[in-house]
């Protein structure tokens, strides 16, 4: 062993550290709750907004539900997003976790699962109310639905797992996290809703569906390449 | 400012004035008349709209790569140019689409990825301004996105069906059209070049005065 090494803790590989982190972020969201309950209510909270506002005499409008589903996921997740670093700011975890000897792109990779995972598992609540309140037929075609759902939901979390990292030192990250999120993840958004709209019609076109979510797919890929990147070149201070 | 500044300065504006009269003479289009002729600005500030964020992006990831001043001055230039030439662009070219389609506005992915292009920039320049200190690396990370979305507005014309016309059509189109568009680029290329230097000037004036301040209060 050469001198100057001794002292160093040997680095940790990237998917035990992902694991590590993912796993720290779950629990601690299994013992609290505070985001999943957060985010979800508020999510159904939008959903049941539009479902009053635009459902008449049981007939609701045509094509609307996907849009509906998206925008409530939208806001529900920048709220997630938000609060999944602030807790990091208040326990004074964020050095912590930034010091640690590991790969920094494996900390945004272990939050990012982490933010994904709520968020489906909102999504799992989400999707049925949908279909219920809107009788949208989201659920015809269940493995595309899922492959558009994910894909989507990874595109959104991708980026605003980003920007809610490197907000999170800045004063008014509250309002500048959806300001900087939205109009990078509006062509996400944009792909999410024409392929669950494209499930959702009466006159099933695969071709359709597959080409929003080979889109999505590519979105998933660009904006978590451009991610990880970014966030051990932002974080580095 | 740089010796090369006042004369191009002179002859950008030359260009400009020259212009509308290269444009009045170009032959009217066989289907919209005069009306197209709103293209010859639309086409070239769309052109500077899509250089401006690359410059930004291409600036951001150096800045972050190296960490220099310059490279970051430059990005905040470009971001305010991806803004004002974003707005001539969503400007001109509505008023084109009145009279070509009949709408002022439809939601294409060519007009969509434009849009959000534009509010990219304009996401920049929000966080530069309220963002407090350190958000130069958050607005670097913020222009690498922006960045990446200008290749898809480029070939969102040719991969979705929309009624915009596609990328092909300049070098398609005949020499006494094709003579004052190629004019109005390089109009459009000089006020970009000139509004960039002045820009950064201002920025290096700025650099210095925060430096003297600081001297001053040690």
């Amino acid at each position: 062993m050469t001198p100057g090494t001794a002292a160093r803790p040997p680095a940790t590989p990237f998917w035990r550290t992902v694991w590590t982190v993912l796993r720290k972020d779950l629990t601690v969201e299994m013992r609290s709750g505070e985001i999943a309950y957060t985010t979800l209510f508020f999510a159904a909270s939008c959903v049941l907004i539009f479902a009053f506002a635009l459902v008449k005499e049981g007939k609701a409008p045509e094509g609307g539900a996907a849009g509906i589903l998206w925008i409530a996921i939208l806001f529900a997740g920048t709220l997630a997003l938000g609060r999944a670093f602030e807790r990091e700011r208040q326990a004074e975890t964020l050095r912590a976790l930034l010091l640690a000897p590991v790969p920094r792109p494996a900390i945004y990779v272990g939050k990012l699962l982490g933010i994904v995972a709520l968020l489906v598992a909102a999504e799992a609540v989400l999707l049925p109310l949908v279909d219920f309140l809107f009788t949208a037929r989201l659920f015809v075609h269940p493995f595309w639905l899922a492959g558009i759902v994910v894909t989507c939901t990874v595109g959104l979390a991708s980026v605003g797992t980003l920007f809610a990292a490197m907000l999170v030192r800045t004063r008014s990250r509250d309002m500048l996290l959806p300001v900087l999120l939205y109009p990078i993840v509006v062509p996400v958004i944009i792909a999410g809703v024409q392929g669950t709209a494209a499930l959702a019609q009466p006159a099933f076109d695969e071709a359709l569906v597959r080409f929003w979510l080979l889109l999505l797919v590519t979105f998933d890929i660009v904006f978590v390449v451009l991610a990880l990147w970014t966030f051990e070149a932002v974080m580095s201070d | 400012m740089p010796k090369w500044f006042t004369p191009a300065a002179i002859l950008c504006g030359l260009m400009f004035i020259i212009s509308p009269v290269l444009i009045a003479r170009a032959p009217d289009e066989a289907a919209m008349g005069m009306v197209y002729k709103i293209y010859y600005y639309h086409m070239p500030s769309a052109w500077m709209f899509l250089l401006a964020p690359l410059v930004c992006g291409v600036s951001s990831a150096l800045f972050l790569a190296r960490g220099r001043g310059e490279d970051d001055r430059r990005a905040w230039a470009a971001a305010e140019l991806t803004v004002l030439f974003g707005a001539l662009t969503l400007i001109t070219g509505p008023l084109w689409a009145r009279r070509a389609w009949g709408t002022w506005w439809v939601w294409d992915a060519r007009l969509t990825s434009s849009l959000v292009g534009w509010m990219i920039g304009w996401a920049y320049l929000i966080l530069r301004r309220y963002g407090g200190p350190g958000s130069d690396k958050l607005a670097a990370g913020v222009a690498l996105f922006g960045a990446v979305n200008v290749p898809f507005i480029f070939i969102s014309v040719n991969y979705w069906r929309t009624i915009h016309p596609p990328t092909t059509i300049v070098p398609r189109l005949p020499v006494d059209m094709g003579v004052p568009l190629w004019f109005c680029v390089f109009a459009f290329l000089l006020l970009f070049i000139l509004l960039m230097t002045m820009r950064l000037r201002l920025e290096v004036a700025r650099t210095r005065l925060d430096a003297l301040y600081v001297a001053l209060d040690e």
